[in-house]
């Protein structure tokens, strides 16, 4: 008999395999995969150990701009060029990790805001980001020098696997002694602390594995849109994690890919009709979902579900 | 092995300032190995300030903390905790969304040496069931194995936090206020639970009821505005005129 998350698994594999033979807009579904990993990301630090960093923004967007200026001044092949970004998102992690971790609660939200803003405005500065206009202009390649990129399926179903990957490590380190560790600090630190835990180190950890998922996810969404902008390192994209996670379910192994989904497609279809009161109605959506269902869209389900059982 | 001396936990002239306030003031404690030692006092005497100088979670202003013979004064909470010494908290303190087994694993797993391991399945805690299933049968706990703690009664909240500290083996056990805000029965059962648990263990305990105290413990120190007012069996420091003084003044205020 398979257990609930199985079955919710073959669900997302199938989904996957089967969406852009269905008429779904393969960039689109792209952009969800990589910002459904993001979310999950940011669900292993924030709903797993209980950290709340609003600046995760830093990882996605500097991840962004090492993959893309290596894929395009070095030549780098595009899985080298991603796991370029991905690691120097994950030395990031490690330098503001240490930091950020010293102080608990509000002060650790803002160390990590303070030092996201400060990188954006490093990439600003800098001459090879681009500045305002972005890093424009990434080839797409030849992944491993033979499956060529520019074929959309093809790089939908590399862009796929590497969010299966990704999702698949963070269920994994959710399940794994480590995981254990983090859910006993993030239920009582104290207590946590008291039975000989060096905390620091566990949320040290857990921090680098999120900022470099989070760099993995950024990576490749540079080498989706052949660009790196600023957007991505732009405070505004942290906020979007936060709803994205909470709306889709702060906790819950699935939330955050239905959060990523929904927020990517409401943006999406509304763009265009309403313009810039797309942000009206995300804040809206946000303050709904903190009043109404503070679970989220999964955990809201969970619990209709096992009550009805 | 160092050869061990009659005092596992011992504190030299321990003193805490916050802001001019002095605390706890020259406190020099001796607690003698595999006793039950309390730590009792009007409210506002000290003895959770003295507690959380003693577990590391507070820094001392000055004075000394030596746990069979080696100074730990400087120490981080969880590095004592590794030398054996565990507390307790006043308010029940579990991993509520875990459930009751896994709240005991969390303190058998650290000793596997795996608890960094993000990698590996959560099946690997498994061998540790057995042993878990061990110390929850010695609360009581047995048939709660697979509840999740929020849901657990109170009292047995409590129990379940004693048996999380057992899984540690730990030399010291240190309980702050371990009956405190119980029923009846409860504080029945939790003096029954600490007297089985002293068995080859030391113990030190605030605790503000007198009956679990007279009950349970070799040795009383009595503290007051911050210093020790009295050291000595139930039965010597209940005659205390100094003890019954600052009692009654505390109740008169």
């Amino acid at each position: 008999m398979l257990t609930r998350t199985q079955w919710g698994f073959i669900a997302l594999i199938v989904a996957g395999v089967l969406a852009p033979h269905l008429g779904v807009y393969p960039t689109f579904l792209m952009k969800c995969w990589c910002l459904a990993l993001f979310a999950c990301a940011f669900n292993l630090l924030l709903g797993y150990t209980g950290l709340l960093s609003f600046g995760h923004a830093a990882f996605i967007g500097a991840a962004g701009y090492i993959a893309g200026y290596s894929i395009k001044a070095w030549g780098l092949s595009p899985e080298l060029g991603i796991l370029a970004g991905t690691a120097f998102a994950g030395v990031l992690g490690y330098l503001f990790g240490s930091l950020a971790i010293r102080r608990a609660g509000i002060y650790f939200a803002m160390i990590t805001l303070a030092l996201a803003q400060m990188l954006y405005f490093v990439w600003l500065q800098m001459k090879f980001t681009g500045g305002e206009d972005g890093l424009q202009g990434v080839p797409r390649g030849k992944l491993f020098g033979v499956i060529d990129l520019a074929d959309t399926l093809n790089l939908y179903y590399f862009v796929f696997a590497i969010f299966i990957v990704g999702f698949l490590l963070i269920y994994r380190t959710i399940h794994s002694p480590f995981g254990q560790v983090l859910k006993s600090i993030r239920e009582n630190e104290p207590r946590a602390i008291s039975l000989g835990y060096d905390v620091d180190k566990y949320k040290l950890l857990a921090f680098v594995l999120s900022a470099a998922l989070a760099g993995l996810a950024g990576a490749t969404k540079t080498v989706v849109f052949q660009l790196a902008s600023l957007t991505d390192a732009h405070w505004h994209t942290s906020g979007e994690v936060v709803l994205m996670t909470l709306l889709g379910g702060l906790g819950t192994v699935f939330g955050p890919v239905v959060g990523a989904f929904v927020v990517v497609g409401l943006q999406n279809q509304l763009a265009d009709k309403v313009g810039s009161w797309v942000q009206v109605i995300m804040g809206a959506i946000f303050v709904v979902c903190v009043l109404a269902f503070r679970r989220g869209i999964v955990g809201e389900w969970m619990t209709l579900f096992s009550r009805k059982r | 092995m160092p050869l061990q001396s009659e005092f596992i936990l011992e504190t030299c002239e321990l003193t805490k300032a916050f802001k001019g306030f002095v605390a706890v003031s020259s406190v020099n404690l001796k607690v003698k190995r595999g006793s039950i030692h309390a730590l009792i006092g009007p409210n506002g005497a000290g003895k959770t300030t003295t507690f959380n100088l003693l577990t590391k979670f507070l820094a001392p202003t000055s004075g000394t903390i030596t746990f069979n013979g080696a100074d730990i004064t400087s120490e981080k909470p969880a590095e004592i905790a590794r030398r054996g010494i565990v507390r307790s908290f006043q308010i029940s303190a579990t991993f509520p969304h875990l459930t009751v087994l896994e709240n005991v694993r969390i303190g058998l797993q650290r000793e596997l040496g795996t608890s960094f391991h993000f990698w590996k399945s959560e099946k690997s805690l498994e061998q540790l069931n057995g042993r878990a299933m061990e110390l929850l049968e010695s609360v009581d706990l047995a048939s709660f194995a697979k509840t999740v703690t929020v849901e657990l009664p109170y009292g047995r909240k409590r129990a379940l936090e004693i048996a999380t500290t057992l899984a540690l083996d730990p030399e010291l056990m240190l309980l702050d206020e371990p009956t405190q805000g119980m029923g009846h029965e409860d504080v029945g059962r939790v003096v029954d639970l600490i007297r089985k648990v002293s068995a080859n263990r030391t113990i030190l305990m605030v605790e503000h009821n007198l009956g679990v105290v007279a009950d349970l413990s070799d040795t009383i120190t009595v503290l007051a505005r911050g210093a020790v007012l009295a050291e000595g069996p139930y039965s010597e420091v209940s005659k205390n005129p100094l003890v019954l003084e600052a009692y009654v003044g505390s109740e008169q205020q």
